[in-house]
């Protein structure tokens, strides 16, 4: 199966973002977390790469530390992150470098982000105009009539009708307020929007409505995004490109037919094997053995390891610089040792069931 | 796929719950029926998958069968014998009987409290054991029942010293103290990582097979009760609209709203930016559709997000009847919705099933 190139989202068109190197540590009096630990990753236009991962793998403080929403004790301890949108110059915008009042312009204007949960990032005490006019007054003033028509037209967009204009959040049920949320990040015609767990809390039905709708207005708007969720199944669906993370750093990366058909990851592999599907036939489900790691004492080399089925002595001195799968395009794993093939070979079960120590 | 297990009666029944909550007062004030009508019953060694969306009931009906809430009307029967809370004898009896997992392991345990305690607890006011050793060699056992080993490592331990995971271990552990017959999971891995979700999940089925547990899987994941459970019933708006074989709920849904569960879940089948490809389903209104369970709703509760309803269904209320042996469901249009399900009709079809 190909991956239909639709729209201007295609791998290997021009870099919006580029990351490189970026590694971010929580200091603490109990000793730093390394969250993030040389991370590179490139968004092109108008591509969506989705980041899986298990809560406190980094996928979201390497988001939010790329455009430097985060706050002491997180510390950005190496590396470069490049903005090239459109309505930059050719050499792009180190945002790392940028003062605080340069990253304002930056902020929404040209990145927005789109929060895991929309009952805490709306302001309970505000209208829906209020909130999303807010987001115009700030970043592109609009003369009043040109303002209430943008309002109109963005909840237009979402499929919420325009007298919901005048709600309170609370009177919006969990999908609308999201669809605001929405609205409120497309409100200035962002290039890369990031979507932080966007619909973790909302039911299945709408759920995929949602997604549908991210997905339609992506092709109409053509921005790129960052698909930010620990359900790999959902990004396999929505994603160009794949990246999974594990204990702050990448452990494979792909498009989505790497990653589902090739996975060349014990990690990925067990991950897929790991959650129950409605559609085609039953599958075995081996699901991956222990539990997550603690961020504060991770074995040396590979951190997954004491996890793994494949694990031998030589994981502990494992390089974890990402290498690329021979014969691949682009597609990069973590792992030396494994590849798909033995993945896919029998005896490659992993057993499941005994909790971890 | 598991077998279709024996014929032993049911542990626990529920015969036509309703639960109502007063919005507003008066005699004829509004009420939300959160529940209406649930029957279900729960035999040795199988689980039974309930599923719906928030706001669906389901919690409402595990509230009712763990003895947390009075049913509006209806009945609830261990061994066939029904429960009163008077009863003060047979209502603990029952209370030991049928024990709860809730959703969140992190606010279901006592932060100040060990995991020592969390056991030895219930071991000592269930009398599963007394005398100091005999307690504290029950703790370590339910320790290695739910595979939380070596026991000396986690009795000590605090909550917060342990994982998502290892956490719902402890509150599955909590619940078999009692030596329950029937457990009532509702949500059970909703908040675990992706990763250690299925080892939970095994783990009660290991128990169930183990300790010939009755168990109520709640979940609004439809694709884990076609994995774990051998009947699944479908909650809308506080009523069950379609019920059977796991296996056949999910691959051949009958009703409308079964069919939108399984076809909204993720199929890690269809690759890359499969979504948005059909702008029609994108642009779907956003209001009006979530099914009312309020007192003034009339008709079937699904009607008004149904693509198949009509007159009737706005008026009257569907329901649940037999499609075949094993299955039911509530709606007027199963001619239309699953024609296929309908061929071969057997001879009480159409008649509202008794069970």
């Amino acid at each position: 199966m190909t991956v239909p190139a639709i729209g201007t989202g295609v791998a290997g068109a021009a870099p919006v973002l580029e990351i490189e190197d970026l590694s971010i540590t929580y200091r603490s009096t109990g000793g730093d977390v390394d969250a993030v630990r040389n991370i590179d990753l490139s968004l092109a236009r108008g591509e969506v790469v989705g980041l899986a991962g298990e809560s406190g793998s980094g996928k979201s403080t390497l988001a939010l530390g790329a455009i430097r929403l985060l706050r002491p004790p997180a510390v950005i301890t190496s590396g470069r992150v490049t903005y090239r949108g459109r309505r930059v110059g050719g050499a792009g915008l180190e945002v790392l470098d940028r003062a605080p009042r340069e990253l304002r312009a930056l902020r929404w204007r040209e990145i927005a982000i789109v929060f895991q949960s929309a009952m805490n990032a709306l302001n309970p005490v505000l209208r829906v105009d209020d909130q999303l006019g807010d987001v115009i007054d700030a970043h592109m003033p609009l003369p009043r009539d040109a303002r209430q028509e943008r309002l109109e037209e963005l909840l237009d967009l979402v499929g919420i009708p325009r007298e919901r204009l005048r709600s309170y959040p609370h009177e919006l049920s969990g999908g609308m307020r999201q669809r605001v949320m929405i609205a409120m990040a497309l409100a200035v015609d962002p290039e890369i929007v990031i979507m932080d767990e966007p619909t973790t809390a909302l039911d299945v039905v709408v759920q995929r409505e949602i997604l549908e709708q991210i997905a339609a207005l992506r092709r109409r708007l053509g921005f790129a995004m960052l698909f930010i969720t620990h359900d790999l199944s959902l990004l396999l669906e929505i994603a160009d490109r794949i990246m999974i993370m594990y204990a702050g750093q990448l452990i494979e990366l792909g498009n989505a037919e790497d990653i589902r058909v090739r996975a060349a990851h014990p990690y990925t592999h067990g991950l897929l094997g790991s959650f129950p599907s409605v559609h085609g036939p039953r599958r075995t489900l081996a699901g991956i053995a222990g539990s997550p790691p603690d961020m504060r004492s991770l074995p040396p080399g590979c951190p997954f390891a004491p996890r793994c089925s494949f694990a031998t002595d030589s994981c502990a001195q494992v390089d974890m610089r990402p290498r690329v799968v021979p014969g691949s395009h682009g597609h990069l794993t973590a792992c030396p040792f494994v590849t798909a093939d033995v993945l896919a070979g029998p005896g490659a079960v992993q057993t499941c069931g005994e909790a971890g120590a | 796929m598991r077998i279709v297990s024996d014929t032993r009666g049911p542990v626990l029944e529920a015969r036509a719950l309703s639960k109502e909550y007063r919005l507003s007062r008066g005699r004829h004030g509004l009420r939300l029926g959160a529940a209406r009508d649930v029957s279900l019953s729960l035999r040795p060694g199988v689980i039974v998958a309930l599923v719906g969306e928030s706001g669906s009931g389901k919690t409402t009906v595990a509230r009712i069968l763990a003895g947390q809430e009075r049913p509006t009307s209806g009945q609830v029967l261990l061994d066939g014998v029904e429960v009163r809370p008077a009863q003060r004898e047979a209502f603990r009896t029952y209370k030991r009987s049928v024990q709860m997992v809730f959703q969140d392991p992190f606010s279901s345990l006592n932060p100040v409290h060990t995991v020592r305690y969390h056991l030895e607890r219930p071991v000592q006011i269930h009398g599963r054991a007394s005398g100091r050793a005999a307690v504290a060699a029950a703790a370590s056992e339910l320790l290695e029942d739910v595979h939380l080993t070596p026991p000396e490592h986690f009795l000590a331990k605090f909550p917060h010293e342990l994982s998502g995971g290892q956490r719902q271990r402890v509150a599955i552990a909590r619940a078999l103290a009692a030596r329950p017959r029937v457990l009532l999971a509702d949500e059970p891995v909703s908040m675990l990582d992706v990763s250690i979700r299925l080892g939970v999940l095994d783990l009660i089925d290991q128990l169930r097979s183990r300790f010939d547990l009755a168990v109520l899987y709640i979940t609004h994941d439809i694709a884990s009760a076609r994995y774990f459970a051998e009947e699944t019933l479908v909650m809308y708006a506080g009523e069950i609209v379609e019920r059977g074989p796991s296996e056949e709920v999910t691959q051949k849904p009958a009703h409308p709203y079964t069919q939108l569960l399984v076809s909204a879940a993720p199929d890690p089948d269809r690759l890359g930016r499969q979504l948005g490809a059909r702008p029609e389903l994108s642009r779907a209104p956003a209001v009006g559709r979530s099914g009312s369970s309020l007192s003034t709703a009339v008709g079937c509760r699904f009607s008004p997000r149904c693509p198949l309803a009509d007159d009737r269904c706005r008026t009257q209320s569907p329901p649940l009847a037999t499609i075949d042996r094993q299955r039911a469901a509530a709606c007027w249009r199963l001619d239309v919705a699953a024609p296929q399900l309908l061929n071969t009709p057997p001879p009480e079809r159409g008649k509202p099933i008794a069970i």
